[in-house]
């Protein structure tokens, strides 16, 4: 800071954010994180903060379609782009065959890292119809989970993705 | 959680070198490209700049070609993830796409780039040994200055210390072409096998001549000094020689070259050991 | 039947969707952010604290040590822990003062005007120094606690064997496990809202909502009823969010009985690893008489467990460390002996395990050191030994039933092809190692030495000795007029699969359908106190409870199957009291003597075998897992689904253990207190796993379950060590196997 004078916060923006579909707008820091605003100001809670560092993968997110990591990103770098998170992923009660897939095999435990799971596995599988096992783990190695030794989360992308 | 303070989002380069060489607020923002470095400080709080020089938008820092004189350029915000899917830089610099594949991790590679990580200036970043050895010259510019183009051999005077000017941004690299007949080598030890901050990153170009001795040997090193650094004494133990007759002097030159800490990734005895070994089991495959 | 099915878990669809609510996702109108203003001196008189004149503290409220209404500590087992330090600082992460402020980043911005005066004192870090009486800086001696367990000639019983058998051999061993931390990836969080008249309600990430009731009843010097603790859905626990919970609420009850107002106190990641609980660091010594044909004939076992600068629950995991101090093997005399030793270090608490680790650790390896020294196979050398029906445990327990040491051995081995695999592995070392041209991605192109390694194990199930009895485990199961059928139980899921697995048992027991049931959310105003979340005790023993309520409604009903809405009808039409609630019944034969430590130290063992493959690169000693088989005991698989994701879970936080990860510390305070240096393995690190499950029904538990939560955190870290020393011949007795460790070996 230059001086006294300049201790005050800076100014908010209005900032107009297309996430899942619909349009969003708030008045936002200039330095606000797209995790903070999806969760404290969106009311998406879905997308969780787990270590603040981009280590985790638990505030994962597609930002035009791209996995982006919401605690590393600036809210006002995504004004005009398509965001989308875990609420936007079911069409209403009904599940995509990842998240069915998901339940139904026993990839969530605690479900803590679930939804940056999906952001980032779908994103996957938009761009890798049929991944191989390892191709999986490579892509998923940006997640973090404790609970599951991964076992059951690569098996429920093969079985997503079998025929 | 992050700190709050000014970002600034210029949308093109003259913007940003105007806002570098005239900070509206008096006291120079600093540059972020992708964020993964900085974001993380920001949201740690120890360190708060006063502001910060937001560059996603300047998409004319991007992209990779081919120049006319053989070298690579690639764009200081191409990211890891472009690196890895481009043709080019997979046929001119091969080791830069095996350092980009071991960054983080896929969410990093596609917003991590290669002048924030050259900017950045951490000793242990992935891809600066790839830089030195494989030979690269960095170009910068400034509003003031105009344009400048200096070795990335000596950028870093010291820990953390870049040639980067003030009201300097890094523009672009140029990396040099392999020579003839040269083979390139990539070697990483992170802490596991994905998401891993580097113990030792070490990357190599070496080439034959037709009696089958050593006629090119560039050798560099992360993490084992307080910059990435050129392995001199090893390069010079084997240049000249069949490598499976220099390949150990090879390795204790690497030995000597390195001046590694403790620290809480590693420790100083293992670093040295290993930069030893890897050069020589490399040496003696060539 | 629906127990033996895997139906979809009920809180499956919440948790994919992002519907289901943690503590963090919760908002209530006026709700205040706490923060914790911490010491930084492992050890310090404190003097008071100074607020930065020039910080605007309008909006903040300041709570200290002095705003507590009842006794300033954390009630627990020993009452030597305060709530906010008033006098003494014992470790460089207590809580001194607490903040409340309108948002977060006010209150983050808020504690770092805070100053704490303090007169360092000498620290005490080192737990053999600390076990020797330095400092001291507990009581006179460091000993928080202290246990003997004896077997037959007991004290001196090693000495004694090598005199009476003049061809006996001693085989000595000192083994070493690290500080592990639980890294659940939801941190730790409460909220606190005043409640009723002058009572408060608590919402949170938790295990054992009972303990967080105890604790405020006794700071706050209110009744237990005016305490209202309410599970949020968790991100996992693995013990870590056992008894730290209890510690948090005390913080934001003050803070909000402060402000009238609801709090919110969630920390960030580095406060959670700074602070919270971890693994017990600890020395294991062996001194073993072996016969030449392999006989145990006597083992003496000592540990030194880092107990951290308060008791906690460190006594119990000593207990349970000592009773599996000699493995599952036959010993006719033993000695096991150990220390629960304070250090200037922040309390080291419940983790998946509970001592179990430690101990399991060094009588595995030293297992393979007396093979070793015998030149013994290690498979045949445990066959051997195993213990098996009619055999006598440490405690003179005789193994009546539910013994799996044979089963789960075969399945292991045979899962895993292990005379073919060791051999193929000798082969292709001999060879120079597994060819360059078939690299792992990250681990370059030399040739990697292979190896196969395996461990055998136990674990108790449930609480040790009477604890149950003590406990007294209590459900209550409604049947409402439209024919549902409620759960209500303290016992709570922080992603083991409880909310599914209860009803799964009153589905089967009634014969009803799953989706008949419902379990009550976790809130202490409501739920009776079926005990705590811990001990591998939540299905073998509640789920018990469950079983037992609907048998009890069912008989009430007199319901022998048929329709279920019309039997509802006729026994509310009846005037029939749809309500049972009933307690754990011990089963009738455990005895046990808390004095001697002798008897039935627990009602059933559940047991594994684990075989693991290594590659280390020789160059650089890392190692990469590539490879894991695993047999393990579950008495009956409820829901096969779950039990297995549960035993791969664990395995995986054991072979992490076992080769990455460490926290490193400098005067008590962690060093890498960050997601990116405090690692855990990626999908990446994590080798494919072949889990099988063994079934040894276990007649007390519901339909013949047993648990096992534990279990597979035992064995994971020395087979790994067995493979390394298998793939290299460094024999190592410490953990973790990093490379720096690897290349120390091979240096000496």
């Amino acid at each position: 800071m230059t001086d006294a004078t300049t201790s005050t916060r800076p100014a908010k923006r209005i900032l107009s954010l297309r996430i899942n579909g619909s349009t969003w707008e708030g008045a936002v820091e200039p330095s606000a994180l797209l995790l903070d605003v999806l969760r404290y100001q969106a009311g998406l809670t879905g997308t969780k903060r787990g270590c603040d560092m981009g280590t985790c993968g638990c505030c994962a997110v597609r930002v035009d379609g791209e996995p982006r990591l919401s605690c590393l990103t600036l809210a006002l770098d995504c004004e005009g782009r398509d965001i989308k998170t875990i609420e936007g992923v079911a069409d209403g009660p009904l599940l995509s065959s990842l998240q069915q897939e998901w339940a139904d095999c026993g990839a969530a435990q605690c479900g803590f890292c679930t939804p940056g799971f999906i952001m980032v596995g779908e994103a996957l599988l938009e761009r890798n119809p049929k991944p191989s096992e390892a191709e999986v783990r490579e892509a998923i190695a940006g997640n973090l989970c404790r609970c599951t030794g991964y076992v059951k989360i690569v098996e429920a992308f093969m079985r997503a993705t079998a025929d | 959680m992050l700190a709050d303070i000014p970002v600034h989002r210029p949308s093109s380069l003259e913007e940003a070198l105007a806002l570098l060489a005239d900070p509206p607020d008096g006291e120079r923002p600093t540059p972020m490209a992708g964020g993964t470095d900085i974001m993380v400080v920001l949201n740690s709080r120890h360190v708060v700049p006063s502001s910060v020089l937001d560059l996603w938008k300047l998409d004319e820092l991007r992209g990779l070609s081919v120049q006319d004189d053989g070298t690579l350029w690639i764009g200081a915000l191409s990211t890891y993830r472009s690196i890895i899917a481009s043709p080019l830089a997979n046929a001119h610099c091969p080791a830069l796409v095996e350092a980009a594949r071991t960054v983080g991790a896929v969410q990093i590679q596609s917003r991590g780039t290669l002048g924030g990580n050259v900017a950045n200036a951490s000793p242990a970043g992935d891809s600066l040994p790839v830089l030195l050895a494989q030979g690269c010259d960095v170009v910068l510019q400034s509003r003031d200055g105009g344009r400048r183009t200096r070795s990335f051999d000596g950028f870093y005077a010291g820990y953390r210390q870049a040639d980067i000017q003030p009201g300097e941004l890094i523009i672009g690299f140029r990396i040099h072409a392999l020579p003839p007949g040269a083979t390139s080598w990539y070697r990483k030890v992170g802490t596991r096998l994905a998401q891993a901050i580097s113990k030792v990153v070490l990357a190599g170009v070496a080439a034959c001549g037709d009696d089958g001795t050593l006629t090119t040997l560039r050798i560099a090193a992360g993490s084992v000094a307080p910059t990435p650094i050129r392995l001199a004494a090893a390069e010079a133990a084997g240049l000249g020689g069949r490598p499976t007759d220099v390949a150990a002097a090879v390795g204790a030159g690497a030995r000597a070259d390195v001046t590694p800490i403790d620290d809480v990734r590693s420790n100083a005895l293992y670093r040295r050991e290993v930069s030893g070994r890897l050069v020589e089991s490399w040496v003696r495959s060539l | 039947m629906i127990v033996g099915s895997s139906p979809p878990r009920l809180d499956g669809a919440d948790k994919v969707t992002g519907d289901a609510m943690y503590v963090d996702d919760l908002q209530f109108d006026g709700m205040l952010y706490g923060a914790t203003v911490r010491s930084r001196q492992a050890h310090a008189r404190y003097l008071g604290y100074e607020l930065d004149p020039d910080y605007d503290w309008t909006d903040i409220t300041v709570v200290t040590h002095e705003a507590i209404p009842g006794g300033n500590y954390v009630a627990l087992m020993v009452d030597d822990q305060p709530a906010l330090v008033s006098d003494l600082i014992r470790h460089p992460s207590e809580p001194v003062v607490l903040l409340a402020a309108p948002t977060r980043e006010q209150a983050e911005e808020a504690r770092a005007h805070v100053k704490l005066l303090v007169e360092p004192l000498p620290i005490v870090v080192d737990l053999e120094a600390a076990r020797a009486g330095a400092g001291p800086i507990w009581g006179d001696d460091n000993i928080i606690s202290h246990l003997e367990i004896q077997k037959g000639d007991g004290p001196g019983c090693v000495d004694k064997a090598l005199a009476e058998h003049p061809d006996a051999i001693l085989v000595e061993g000192r083994y070493y496990t690290g500080a592990q931390e639980q890294m659940y990836i939801e941190p730790q969080g409460i909220i606190a809202m005043p409640w009723g008249k002058g009572g408060i309600e608590i919402l949170g990430s938790l295990q054992c909502p009972y303990y967080v009731v105890k604790a405020l009843a006794q700071l706050l010097d209110v009744p237990a009823a005016e305490i209202k603790v309410v599970q949020a859905v968790t991100g996992g626990g693995f013990g870590g969010k056992e008894d730290y919970p209890s510690i948090i609420s005390a913080h934001a009850s003050l803070l909000a009985l402060a402000t009238g107002k609801p709090v919110k106190l969630v920390y960030d990641r580095a406060e959670d690893l700074s602070s919270t609980t971890r693994r017990h660091p600890a020395i294991t010594w062996h001194r073993t008489a072996v016969a030449p044909d392999g006989t145990l004939l006597a083992m003496e076992v000592d540990c030194a467990f880092d107990g951290g600068a308060y008791t906690t629950l460190s006594p119990v995991v000593l207990s349970r460390a000592l009773i599996h101090g000699v493995g599952p093997y036959n010993c006719e005399h033993a000695m096991v002996t150990g220390d629960i030793v304070a250090t200037n270090t922040p309390p080291n608490g419940a983790f998946r395990g509970f001592g179990a680790p430690q101990v399991c650790f060094a009588s595995e390896r030293h297992i393979d050191k007396i093979a070793a020294t015998l030149g013994r196979d290690p498979v045949a050398l445990r066959r051997q030994l195993a213990l098996r029906i009619g055999d006598t445990t440490l405690t003179g327990q005789t193994l009546e039933t539910s013994v799996a040491s044979d089963e789960v051995l075969d399945v292991a081995l045979e899962a895993s092809d292990w005379d073919r695999r060791r051999a193929e592995a000798e082969a292709i070392n001999a060879r120079g190692g597994v060819p360059p041209a078939d690299p792992i991605p990250g681990m370059g192109t030399t040739g990697r030495l292979r190896g196969v390694g395996m461990s055998f194990f136990f674990h108790g199930a449930g609480f040790t000795g009477n604890g149950e009895a003590r406990i007294k485990g209590r459900v209550r199961m409604e049947v409402r007029p439209d024919g549902q059928i409620v759960i209500y139980s303290a016992s709570t899921d922080i992603g083991q699969g409880t909310r599914t697995v209860f009803p799964q048992l009153a589905a089967t027991t009634l014969g009803v359908g799953i989706e008949r049931i419902e379990m009550h959310t976790p809130d202490t105003s409501v739920v009776p106190d079926s005990g705590p979340t811990v001990a591998s005790r939540t299905l073998m023993v509640v789920g018990k409870v469950v079983e037992d309520c609907s048998n009890a409604l069912k008989a009430r009903m007199g319901f022998e199957g048929g329709d279920w809405d019309a039997a509802v009808d006729a026994f509310f039409a009846g005037g029939g009291d749809g309500s049972v609630e009933l307690e754990y019944q011990t089963p009738p034969h455990v005895e046990w003597d808390n004095e001697t430590y002798q008897g039935e130290a627990y009602p059933c063992y559940a047991w594994a075998c684990d075989v693991v493959e290594v590659e280390v690169c020789p160059d650089t000693y890392e190692t990469r897992i590539t490879g894991f088989w695993s047999a393990q005991d579950v008495g009956k698989a409820i829901h096969p689904v779950l039990v297995s994701g549960q035993l791969e879970g664990g395995s995986l936080q054991a072979l992490g253990f076992a080769v990455l990860e460490e926290m490193k510390f400098a005067d008590g305070q962690l060093t890498n207190n960050r997601m990116t240096n405090c690692i855990i393995p990626t999908a990446l690190d994590a080798p494919e796993m072949d889990m099988r499950l063994v079934e040894a029904p276990f007649a007390g538990g519901p339909f013949g379950a047993k648990g096992i939560g534990e279990l597979p955190m035992d064995g994971g870290a020395p087979a790994v060590l067995a493979a390394i020393e298998h793939a290299t011949g460094l024999s190592l007795d410490s953990l973790p196997a990093s490379p720096e460790a690897l290349m120390r070996a091979a240096a000496e």
